[in-house]
């Protein structure tokens, strides 16, 4: 928060070291941000640390296995009617998807807080949907893997630990966009209803921190598994 | 926009008593009966780790003296020993205990910042439980590969309980994080955000900065718990090979290759680590209340403790593989955690220095909470002297897997967290319930305690330089070791069977108390923290009445030159008697 915005928001905050020293220093609470917006960021942190140890886990198997690891372009290729296969075309498409979907989730924030109901409400729906498409294009991934003989104990290529890490992690994630779906659908019912016009739209922003986040961990899991 | 602290706002939910018993006492989203639920049900199960131990300690004592003690028995034992003593028993009553008892109360405020969470919270850890006895029922029975759980052996079949036992354990494991989880952003969030008027960071308990620091250690190294349960529960139920190496199992070859053991050791003690500070910070952090009350003294050094606890809290996640230096890893990894974990020594210590010096000249009352205090810190220099040898790796080398290291780690993470769990009870006893425990019982409780845990463990450390290794079901025909390590061996389990006994004591105390008229005033030990200045005793659902209350003062104001008491509490007027040395006759 830039100083103007915190003299604005009638929040003490200084700039720089001067305002980490008064928020550390405070008697009441330590950021001038509500519970909710806090506990969003400590579980961020905690959930950073599951997904460290997840790619961790991924960077070291590979290294100890002794088989050679797939290739990457030539496992996630895909061929449109009859055409050359291309690689990593539908993960391009994915990417894209969530990647926008960042975008419409920070409009819903920003209407969020020009208080203007309908367009929050529309953007989140718009973000949920984005959500759900790519949900629904890793499955389609999944089923082609299944159907190429990919199993988390063997598949074609080479070691078997490709398939393992892979059903793992982009299981793991996967589960968080759905988790994110689900969590911005209840979100914009309420906001919908009416439920935040008294206490304000923070949950809005709340939200917003979580399918950011599983945004960011999707930038790695996509570096680290299609591209390396 | 502005958001308005907790403290500054009007209160909403000061008066929304719960009514109906359900609400009250089983669907309580109060934070003092969520905390009730979380002792009581962690020290159920810690009965039946002590239960397990006495087992153990008979086969060991007196071999086949017990016919149905078989050997996968015996490793099922240890396993389930140390998984509910480590997880189950000791983070749950230190952090969903007394965190859930202690943050709103002496941050002053009314309850946890989330306390539906809350409630989530333990319901959560009462099914981890539930699941982890459950394992005890099932075909092949618990778990049986030691609490480490190390891949291969752990899912290698032929392993005790490594079929349905171990998916259960992992089951467990998994809801008991999730669990930890929903109570810990709660503590985090609420230490951070929820302070009354006048509470800055620096005026808080040392108890709440030990809590905080232990939740905070416990938010970022169960995850690499939980990864390593995921993939151990995939490489057991999948056949995936992530801790899978290339081995020949009952004469064929495995289909499982490629994977890497080390890989789960270091999962696991990126946790491992860490949890042993989970325990020991809040442990820190209360011992340091109770020895300040009972001295009557300012604790000595109050801002080193507070940044010792957080040093220690980051060099915990340094230090993890000074459990592995026989693991096969890289031996230059030896050399960078051995420095690592010789310098963690020295906030530690520091702390140990900063008890003493409160002693120093304090007026002491050596009653029972004060008595298990002062008995740990005998145990905890003992078992943390201990760790200086494990920490080196040379002398580390063939003394691991010994019972040199059964000993150091009962003495600094068993003996010791437990008797400061006894100290913190007794202390807080009176403020959880209204009435007084048995003083005298109390007393004959630490002696038999204190005592009979150094005639289990003291012989330990001899058995460890004989060479007698641990973990094994009996020693056969094994020259190294003498026959007198037998006669030890007996020794050592009557006194575990004595000090087990002597727990009794400690249960019919909290108990037949109960029973008593309410005899206890809000503050009996004259404690200058928030929580003994309640309107109510016990504390009511919002804990503080109609008006929420105003620190003044850090937690520490005992014995100040001219006061009419000799202890100040936090929330009385006046100027502030700050953080400086202070001695009676030198003032």
């Amino acid at each position: 928060m830039s100083q103007s915005e915190a003299v604005a928001n009638g929040s003490p905050t200084a700039a720089g070291m001067t305002g980490f020293v008064q928020d550390w220093k405070a008697d009441k609470q330590t950021y001038h941000v509500p519970w909710g917006k806090a506990m969003m960021w400590i579980f961020l942190v905690s959930d950073t640390f599951i997904f460290s140890c997840f790619l961790v886990g991924y960077m070291t198997v590979r290294i100890s296995t002794a088989d050679p690891w797939p290739l990457a372009t030539e496992v996630f290729a895909l061929s449109f009617f009859g055409s050359d296969p291309i690689p990593l075309i539908l993960i391009a498409i994915m990417t894209f998807v969530l990647i926008t979907s960042s975008g419409t989730m920070a409009l819903a924030v920003n209407f969020g807080y020009r208080r203007d109901k309908r367009k929050t409400v529309m953007f989140m729906l718009f973000t949920a949907a984005l959500g759900a498409t790519f949900v629904g294009m890793q499955a389609y991934e999944w089923s082609k893997l299944i159907e190429y003989g990919v199993r988390p104990w063997s598949n074609p290529w080479g070691a078997e630990q490709f398939g393992s890490v892979f059903y793992m992690i982009t299981g793991f994630h996967g589960l968080h966009v759905t988790a994110g779906v689900i969590y911005l659908l209840i979100v914009a019912r309420k906001v919908a209803r009416g439920d935040y016009d008294k206490k304000g739209y923070e949950i809005v922003e709340i939200t917003g921190l979580y399918w950011h986040f599983v945004d960011l961990v999707w930038v790695f899991i996509f570096a680290f598994f299609y591209l390396l | 926009m502005a958001y308005v602290p907790l403290a500054d706002q009007d209160d909403p939910h000061a008066l929304h008593d719960p009514h109906s018993f359900i609400t009250k006492y089983v669907w309580s989203q109060d934070h003092k009966v969520i905390a009730i639920q979380y002792g009581g049900t962690a020290i159920f199960v810690g009965l039946i780790a002590l239960g397990l131990s006495i087992l153990m300690r008979l086969q060991l004592g007196f071999p086949d003296s017990i016919s149905w003690i078989d050997p996968a028995f015996y490793y099922q034992a240890v396993t389930m020993h140390g998984m509910i003593m480590v997880v189950y028993l000791l983070t749950a009553l230190f952090l969903g205990g007394f965190g859930n008892y202690l943050i709103p109360l002496m941050c002053g405020t009314r309850d946890m910042v989330f306390p539906f969470l809350n409630m989530l919270s333990f319901w959560f850890y009462l099914l981890s439980v539930i699941i982890l006895l459950a394992s005890f029922f099932v075909t092949g029975g618990p778990a049986g590969a030691g609490w480490t759980l190390y891949a291969p052996q752990s899912i290698t079949a032929g392993t005790p309980g490594s079929g349905g036992g171990m998916l259960l354990m992992l089951i467990s494991l998994a809801v008991f994080i999730v669990a930890f989880t929903m109570g810990g952003l709660n503590y985090v969030t609420t230490i951070l955000q929820a302070r009354t008027r006048g509470m800055t960071l620096m005026r808080m308990p040392l108890s709440i900065w030990g809590i905080f620091t232990a939740t905070v250690l416990g938010l970022f190294a169960f995850p690499a718990l939980l990864v390593s349960a995921i993939m151990l529960g995939f490489d057991l139920v999948l056949g995936t090979s992530f801790f899978m190496p290339a081995m020949m199992q009952l004469g064929e070859q495995s289909t499982q290759d490629g994977g890497s053991p080390i890989l789960f050791q270091h999962l696991f003690w990126f946790f491992g680590h860490p949890e042993v500070y989970i325990v020991a910070l809040p442990a820190f952090g209360l011992v340091s209340d109770v020895i300040a009350t009972h001295a009557r003294k300012n604790i000595f050094g109050y801002r080193m403790m507070v940044w010792a606890i957080i040093a220690i809290g980051g060099l915990s996640f340094l230090v993890w593989a000074h459990h592995m230096y026989v693991s096969g890893m890289n031996p230059y990894f030896g050399f960078f955690f051995a420095t690592t974990t010789l310098i963690i020594a020295v906030p530690t210590a520091l702390k140990v220095y900063n008890w003493v010096l409160t002693l120093w000249q304090g007026n002491i009352r050596l009653n029972t909470p004060m008595l298990f205090a002062i008995g740990f810190i005998f145990t905890f220099v003992h078992g943390g002297l201990t760790g200086l040898f494990l920490g080196n790796v040379i002398i580390d080398v063939p003394l691991a897997d010994t019972y040199f290291v059964v000993a150091h780690f009962h003495m600094v993470m068993g003996v010791s967290p437990v008797l400061v769990l006894y100290a913190a009870l007794y202390h807080w006893y009176p403020k959880m319930t209204g009435r007084m425990y048995n003083e005298t019982m109390g007393k004959v409780h630490f002696w038999c305690t204190f005592l009979g845990t150094y005639a289990i463990y003291l012989p330990m450390h001899y058995l460890g330089f004989l060479g007698v290794p641990r973990r094994y079901y009996e020693m056969g025909n094994t020259d190294f070791v003498p026959a007198t390590a037998q006669a030890l061996n007996a020794n050592i389990t009557i006194a575990a069977i004595f000090v087990a006994t002597a727990q009794v004591l400690f249960f019919i105390n909290i108990f037949m108390s109960l029973r008593k008229e309410k005899d206890a005033v809000g503050n009996p030990w004259g404690a200058t923290t928030l929580e003994w200045q309640t309107p109510d005793t016990p504390p009511k659902h919002g804990n503080w009445g109609p008006e929420l209350p105003t620190v003044y003062r850090w937690a520490y104001d005992y014995s100040v030159p001219g006061a009419k008491q000799d202890f100040i509490p936090q929330n009385e007027p006046g100027e502030e008697y700050e953080k400086t040395f202070h001695t009676r006759g030198h003032s």
